[in-house]
């Protein structure tokens, strides 16, 4: 069941996904199942051997003004090393030119923000981060598949992500980190969590030889 | 220490269970074994949790060997598996003695087949589940396919041998098919009655790019009014999304767990092991329901599930 808490991406529609999902997470009726945040929705999966439809919908109903009231912890300040351009960022040419700037400018604009991790969605560890400055806003790929290096910095409308893993992906690739976004011996797996606030900055191609045989 | 041993992999060999459900936050989808149910008969018949880990076979099927006496079953399409060249008979246990081999070759009929061993595969948890995430490399054997000279532990055997083998009646009940049964997409107003109605009319031909991330669908495209781009949201296992170039795609178990495209309808989930059945190249319909429909048959499925009388033969 897919729960809409708001209708444009924004702080506002954020704040209360993440209140409700923190509420039910922490209270958790037993015919829960799975969670899914993302920019104005929460989709919650339940047992339909314990529930119907209509209950499922009463109780989050009920869920929700409590949401508000819920603790949550403050958000920490993750910095992300990235390499920007040639073989690590294939389409930064393509977006300065689509934008009228240099690379150099994309680069300075993209680096200039602190951004909004709003969920974690698609792929392991892959964060949805915003809002990118409008100068710098480019559309997804036309033909979308083609496989992206685990790291790759891509930006999409006015999101930007790091793609954890070699996955075939549509957004615009400008850059890599050499961090590992995704860990499964790690404490926390993710190096980005729902609500953290994210830096980029850039790395030379040496510092990101360097870093990833660290 | 019993254990199994890749003689050769088969074509896509991997480790599953029941997934990893409840780690939407983390981005990491729930996976497992795209037919659960031939799993969990799989893992009933040897005497184990419905859940054990197991393998799954997709379209060509492997040779195994088994160093030490074990007892395994096999479930889901019919891959004309033998053990030491005999024609094994499918939904049935089997006692395999030390030294013996188990063949597969192409399936016959359907997509997926499952060997469960008494006991389980066993292979460290990944979010508490052993199924493999190939996309991220997680989970199963190295978070892999599985290769030849692969060698994987198997639990200790929890009883003596009993021959089991699953009732007519049951797999009847639980036979694939090439009709699923759909609701409402939360997103199907978008698109054009004339869309909606060929949507439920045509025929759609299972692309060659099918995988246990999704099944594409090739037929008449079809064109939704999405007034500019649409904000991304979570996506349930079953979701018929449709890209901007008009293709269906039915999310399968190791799917993305956001999307932005419109979902026309949603598999029913009586119908979620059918989808992990389909092989490329079949051709499917789908035919629509209600959600009180939808939930009565999953509360009879899992009825017929947990009622081993009627199960077995």
């Amino acid at each position: 069941m897919l729960v809409y808490l708001g209708d444009e991406i924004g702080l506002a529609a954020h704040e209360r996904v993440l209140a409700l999902l923190r509420l039910l997470q922490k209270d958790p009726p037993n015919w829960m199942r799975n969670f899914q945040p993302a920019y104005t929705s929460l989709m919650v999966t339940f047992d339909a051997c314990r529930v119907d439809h209509a209950e499922v919908e009463a109780t989050l109903r009920k869920f929700e003004p409590r949401a508000a009231a819920i603790r949550r912890p403050k958000p920490r300040t993750v910095e992300i090393a990235v390499c920007y351009g040639g073989e690590f960022g294939q389409d930064l040419e393509e977006v300065a030119s689509l934008r009228g700037l240099k690379p150099s400018e994309i680069i300075a604009l993209h680096t200039s923000r602190t951004y909004h991790a709003y969920f974690l969605g698609f792929a392991p560890g892959f964060a949805y981060l915003g809002d990118l400055p409008q100068e710098i806003a480019a559309p997804r790929l036309e033909t979308p598949g083609k496989k992206v290096p685990a790291g790759s910095v891509g930006i999409a409308g006015r999101q930007t992500a790091v793609y954890p893993f070699a996955t075939p992906g549509g957004w615009r690739v400008i850059g890599r980190t050499p961090e590992t976004m995704f860990q499964s011996d790690r404490k926390p797996m993710a190096m980005i969590s729902m609500g953290d606030q994210v830096r980029f900055r850039a790395i030379s191609p040496k510092q990101f030889w360097k870093m990833e045989q660290a | 220490m019993t254990s199994l041993v890749v003689e050769s992999p088969g074509l896509l060999t991997t480790v599953q269970d029941l997934g990893r459900p409840g780690f939407g936050p983390l981005g990491v989808s729930p996976s497992g074994a795209a037919d659960p149910v031939a799993l969990r008969l799989g893992n009933l018949l040897v005497g184990n949790d419905p859940g054990a880990a197991a393998l799954e076979m997709t379209l060509l099927g492997g040779t195994f060997a088994f160093p030490e006496e074990a007892v395994v079953a096999l479930t889901g399409a019919d891959f004309g598996a033998t053990i030491d060249r005999r024609p094994v008979e499918m939904w049935a246990a089997h006692k395999v003695p030390a030294g013996a081999r188990i063949a597969l070759g192409p399936a016959r009929n359907f997509a997926r087949a499952y060997l469960t061993v008494a006991g389980g595969v066993r292979v460290p948890a990944f979010l508490g589940s052993a199924s493999t995430h190939l996309l991220s490399r997680l989970g199963g054997h190295e978070g892999r396919a599985l290769r030849k000279g692969d060698v994987l532990k198997t639990g200790a055997l929890r009883e003596k041998f009993q021959e089991r083998r699953i009732s007519m009646t049951a797999l009847l009940a639980l036979k694939p098919r090439k009709v699923l049964r759909v609701t409402e997409g939360p997103q199907m107003h978008l698109f054009s009655e004339a869309d909606r109605q060929e949507f439920f009319r045509g025929t759609f031909r299972v692309s060659e790019s099918s995988d246990r991330t999704g099944v594409r669908l090739e037929g008449k495209r079809l064109v939704s009014n999405l007034p500019g781009e649409m904000i991304t949201e979570g996506v349930p296992l079953g979701a018929i999304q449709v890209t901007l170039s008009g293709q269906p795609i039915v999310l399968g178990v190791e799917q993305q767990t956001t999307g932005g495209y419109p979902k026309i309808a949603n598999v029913i989930g009586v119908d979620l092991h059918r989808l992990g059945q389909l092989r490329p190249r079949v051709e499917i319909r789908f035919e629509r329901t209600s959600l009180s429909v939808a939930r009565s048959l999953w509360i009879e499925q899992e009825r017929l599930l947990n009622s081993p009388g009627q199960l077995f033969a």
